[in-house]
């Protein structure tokens, strides 16, 4: 199903945002996250965004002290990936005007209501950061 | 506001918000401190959830998600509020409801079902936001219940006129058709019509990628989409939607050789123009694993990834390493063309590089370069870190292994690369290389003579035994100069290094090994001093007769020549085993391993005291005559010459490797049911239950130490020229005494039911045939056609046996989706375009359609089994093609059952002006 997983992850390894197109259970998530991260932060800035686990492919990218790490399965194009998270930041960025980890932490629904407008079912939906952010500025004007 | 327990008013209007309990959180220090802090709030959550107002509710509940996504607290228990939210007027109390159950509900759980109603309500709301949560909400959450029901509702989505919501309910048309396949049947006309109205370009990505997923699971049921996704690839010029097409013509052009002849060029004209380096990759990736026999397309994609090679960008050069991983298998060239980048990728800092690096050089081993790599991958695995090198050496015995040795043909060189691997510092493959060095001592005999050299060098270095990792190695070593012994050019040397001092720090189960090894070298040595010219074992230069065409059928031949050699060398031999040094070694082993007589370890112990037994006889015997050395010529006579003698005929049999199916083939009576319980026969056997183990002597007894899987598994094997025969008289005489209680094997009654009659004299002769079928087949000995340097016999099963092959499971849902797909595209088009989308009614109707057809496709499945009964053999060599013949027997069934568009199918129906 292309898209498994999206994580982000602060520089100490403490999840900020955790949505996955898969059921697992908390137990799971916690072990799976928990393997993950330590193999990525430990990679460092020459070496490749690709990492391999389990039956997932890990394509992850560092933004300033945020780990965008997304899990898809051997199929998917990872350079597409790498894409989808550039757009993602770009978004989250657009929106909050220079986005760091605390916009997200305290806006967590936020996050995943534009993750939804992009991503369903572990398929790329949308890719216009107008589309995805139109019905958040709605909210935020009617609320 | 306020009741019993529940919050009360002070409780709603001093709430601590969100941001309040992220503040807090990060206000305490992770661990005791922050957890009391999460604990008691999770208290105050526990009563805001239950109040009246749903402002308090919301914001309990965001709290609690907040806690379960990013502390992984459960929030199972509130799973009833989450969807009393949904309900809720306000929308951003109804978004809280639906986020917390997408990021929390899993599908057991009851409180589900009470959110049916409130889906389906908000599908059809029109307010367009309300719609998309619900949509989102169930692409997350759905189950077989929820598919079924709501399916109608969604169907009606797909034509909406705003974007937004077609295009997330065809996304979410996924999730549907995995849980309830009779969906594709209402859906999936309406679905494809999406796929033509390119008006809008995030529905028709969603569309492809939707259609991408499914492809990838069943593809042939989407050929007949050909035409539709190659207008796509004409006219999109959005990325994303390329690359998923792309990969869709990937699994279509497997299937249909004339497609993939008219989209090849298109993607290479993609491939040459695009800027986009994803497109450009997804574009190589098709060519190089979909249309490898289109030799420009892989010319030009070749050029392409070695621009990806090249390049500084990391990614690019992990992903270049990648493509020509792929074309591999089918282009070696294109590995060879960039050796040069691939061998400098194996000293990359990254380590995913690096091992990319690792599976193309071993992509390109061969017969001819193979001495040649190792040598080069040995270096390299040296200066490696150590879990490299282990990667690296791991590759290589894998590698080395493929098709059971299929490339090595110096097998002398083979074993003293396994020896060079296990005196790496780093080397944790022992397990492995154990395994190996046993498998070719019983494979290959022309290499005895050098594994025993080997073993030997293993052995004597006492530095080998401080290393835990190496044990399993000396294992291996000790075994095969044990079993081998009668190649050492020493055997009192190998007698030494087996009981060391140092092999106290081995554990108990080598260790064993190592004993039984010295009871080997030491009846050998008995026997060659005391009986020397009668056995088959006792020439120190016999190996040199041993020429590689010697097969096990021809073991007979071999004894008779042995003979010869014995007699010829018979003086030089009588210089080794002198008197003295029979006396020497039997001191050394007496002295050695009197003490372990006491172990605590039942092995050990079992193992020296039959090893003390056999000297200490030897002993007294030996050294009585002593004294008077005329008596000498009366050696044979003596008690331990008439035990050596059988000692030595029990251990001079040969073994060999097993088939892991050797069990599997022995064919079942026709009729015999292997799984009923059989506790009536009770009665009926007591009075046999003796004999019937006495004919069960198929398999010898173990006569060697049995350490570790591996090498028990090998041991089992039974004695390939000698056995079958006799063992088969035995079972045959079994039968004739016992044929009532046996069920006939006659494979031509196919009446299972019928009773078996008391004596038939048929049944015999059958079975006796078939066991010579059987070990025949078991033994398949290939000789390499010749080649310039000779390469030794390798015995091989006919299949690969070190893992039982698993049989791919697939899945049934997808053939149920492929099944109703087809249906769909070729048969009843004409009543789905008028099909009635409200009726509930219909997919009950279809669902019942399944259950039939299910149950014909078990009768069916069923009644094939019986038929293959006879010819099971055949059956388990092709693996893989039974799977196929299988679920193609399934699809079949269910053709038939749908009746009339039979035809249709297998003749793949693509329209004209694509092909």
């Amino acid at each position: 199903m292309g898209i498994r997983f999206i994580l982000m992850v602060n520089k100490q390894g403490q999840t900020r945002l955790a949505q996955y197109f898969e059921y697992l259970t908390l137990e799971e998530r916690r072990t799976l996250e928990g393997e993950i991260v330590r193999k990525c932060l430990a990679r460092n800035e020459q070496q490749c965004s690709f990492v391999e686990h389990r039956t997932y492919k890990i394509v992850y990218r560092r933004y300033a002290s945020l780990f965008f790490l997304v899990g898809v399965d051997n199929e998917e194009n990872e350079l597409a990936i790498l894409e989808f998270i550039h757009l993602l930041v770009e978004t989250m960025d657009r929106h909050f005007g220079n986005v760091c980890e605390l916009d997200i932490m305290f806006h967590l629904e936020k996050a995943h209501f534009m993750l939804e407008e992009m991503v369903m079912n572990g398929c790329i939906v949308e890719t216009s950061k107008a589309n995805i952010l139109a019905p958040i500025q709605l909210m935020d004007k009617t609320s | 506001m306020s009741g019993g327990g529940g919050p009360s008013l002070m409780d709603s209007l001093f709430q601590r918000t969100l941001d309040d309990l992220i503040k807090g959180i990060r206000l305490h220090l992770p661990g005791a401190a922050q957890s009391s802090f999460i604990s008691k709030s999770l208290d105050e959550i526990r009563r805001e959830i239950k109040s009246t107002d749903s402002q308090t509710k919301s914001t309990a509940l965001q709290k609690l998600t907040y806690l379960h996504s990013l502390h992984g607290i459960d929030m199972s228990w509130a799973a009833f509020h989450a969807v009393e939210l949904t309900s809720s007027p306000s929308f951003l109390h109804k978004k809280t409801g639906y986020l917390a159950a997408s990021l929390s509900f899993r599908p057991s759980m009851d409180v589900l079902l009470l959110l049916t109603n409130q889906l389906r309500k908000d599908l059809s709301s029109t307010n367009q936001h309300e719609a998309s949560l619900a949509l989102e909400c169930l692409s997350v959450i759905c189950t077989p219940d929820f598919a079924r029901d709501l399916t109608p509702d969604i169907f009606t989505l797909l034509s909406s006129g705003k974007n937004s919501i077609r295009k997330k309910a065809i996304a979410c048309l996924l999730m549907v058709f995995s849980q309830y396949p009779d969906a594709v049947r209402v859906c999936f006309k309406r679905l494809v019509d999406n796929l033509e109205s390119a008006d809008n370009v995030q529905t028709l990505a969603a569309t492809v990628g939707v259609f991408c997923e499914l492809a990838s699971k069943e593809p042939r049921s989407y050929i007949p989409l050909a035409p539709e996704f190659y207008r796509i690839l004409v006219d999109s010029r959005n990325n994303w939607v390329l690359i998923k097409v792309l990969k869709i013509f990937a699994h279509l052009a497997k299937l249909e050789p004339r497609l993939a002849k008219k989209v090849v060029e298109l993607i290479c004209d993609h491939m040459k123009q695009s800027e986009a380096k994803s497109l450009v990759f997804e574009c190589v990736r098709t060519i190089v694993s979909s249309f490898y026999e289109y030799e420009f397309a892989v010319k030009l994609a070749v050029v392409k990834i070695r621009e990806f090679l090249l390049d500084s960008d990391l990614n690019l050069r992990y992903l270049g390493l990648q493509g020509l991983l792929l074309v591999a298998p089918n282009h070696l060239w294109a590995v060879l063309e960039n050796k040069e980048v691939v061998i400098k990728s194996l000293s990359d800092v990254d380590r995913n590089i690096k091992l990319e690096a690792l599976r193309l050089v071993m992509s390109m081993v061969s017969d001819d370069n193979v001495v040649e790599i190792c040598r080069v991958l040995i270096g390299y695995a040296l200066k490696s870190d150590p879990e490299f090198c282990n990667e690296i050496l791991r590759s290589m015995l894998s590698t080395c292994y493929r098709n059971v040795y299929e490339i090595i043909i110096d097998f002398d060189w083979y074993v003293s690369l396994l020896a060079e691997m296990a005196r790496i510092p780093h080397c944790q493959n022992g397990e492995e290389i154990e395994f190996q060095l046993i498998d070719i001592g019983m494979r290959v005999k022309a290499v005895r003579p050098e594994l025993v050299r080997v073993g030997r060098g293993l052995l004597i270095d006492p530095a080998l035994l401080g290393s835990p990792f190496i044990h399993r190695i000396l294992s291996a070593a000790a075994w095969v100069s044990g079993e081998y012994v009668k190649f050492s050019r020493n055997p009192f040397e190998i007698m030494e290094a087996l009981l060391q001092p140092r092999t106290n720090l081995l554990p108990p189960s080598i260790r064993s090994v190592y004993i039984h090894s010295t009871f080997k070298v030491l009846s050998f040595f008995l026997h060659s001093f005391l009986l020397p010219g009668k056995g088959v074992n006792s020439s120190l230069s016999n190996f040199v007769d041993i020429e590689p065409g010697f097969t096990y059928s021809e073991s007979e031949q071999e004894f008779t020549e042995i003979d010869h050699a014995t007699s010829s060398s018979g003086l030089n031999k009588r210089d080794t085993f002198t008197q003295e040094a029979v006396v020497n070694m039997l001191t050394l082993v007496i002295t050695s391993l009197t003490p372990l007589a006491e172990s605590h370890d039942v092995e050990i112990q079992e193992r020296v005291r039959n090893v003390l037994g056999l000297a200490q006889l030897a002993q007294q015997e030996i050294s009585c005559n002593h004294d008077q050395k005329e008596k000498m010529v009366d050696k044979v006579d003596l008690k331990t010459s008439i035990i050596i003698r059988l000692i030595n005929d029990a251990l001079s049999e040969d073994f060999g490797p097993v088939s892991f199916s050797a069990q599997e083939r022995v064919p079942v009576p026709n009729g015999l049911v292997l799984e009923e319980n059989l506790s009536k026969l009770d009665s009926l056997c007591a009075d046999v239950q003796l004999s019937i183990s006495e004919s069960f002597s198929l398999v010898k007894p173990i006569l060697l130490p049995t350490d570790g899987d591996s090498i028990s598994n090998q041991q089992n094997e039974e004695e390939s020229e000698t056995s079958p025969a006799e063992s088969m008289s035995l079972l045959a005489e079994h039968r004739k005494r016992h044929g009532l209680f046996y069920l006939p094997s006659d494979h031509n009654k196919n009446a299972s039911s019928s009773f078996p009659p008391a004596n038939d004299p048929n049944q015999r002769d059958n079975d006796v045939e078939d066991l010579v079928k059987l070990t025949e087949e078991s033994l398949v000995l290939k000789r390499k056609p010749s080649s310039s340097r000779p390469r030794p016999v390798v015995v091989k099963l006919d299949e690969g046996e070190r893992l039982p092959i698993t049989v791919k499971k697939t899945d049934e849902n997808d053939d149920l989706i492929s099944g109703a797909v087809r249906d769909v595209l070729l048969g009843n088009e004409a009543s789905l375009r008028s099909s009635n989308p409200s009726g509930r009614r219909k997919g009950e109707s279809h669902s019942k359609d399944k259950v039939e057809n299910s149950e014909t496709g078990n009768l069916s499945k069923r009644r094939s089994k019986h038929r293959n009964h006879g010819k099971n053999v055949e059956d388990k060599e092709e693996n893989s093609e039974k799977s196929k013949k299988k679920s193609g027997g399934r699809h079949k069934a269910r053709r038939r059952a749908d009746g009339g568009i039979d035809v249709a199918v297998q003749k793949q129906v693509i329209p004209d002006f694509l092909l």
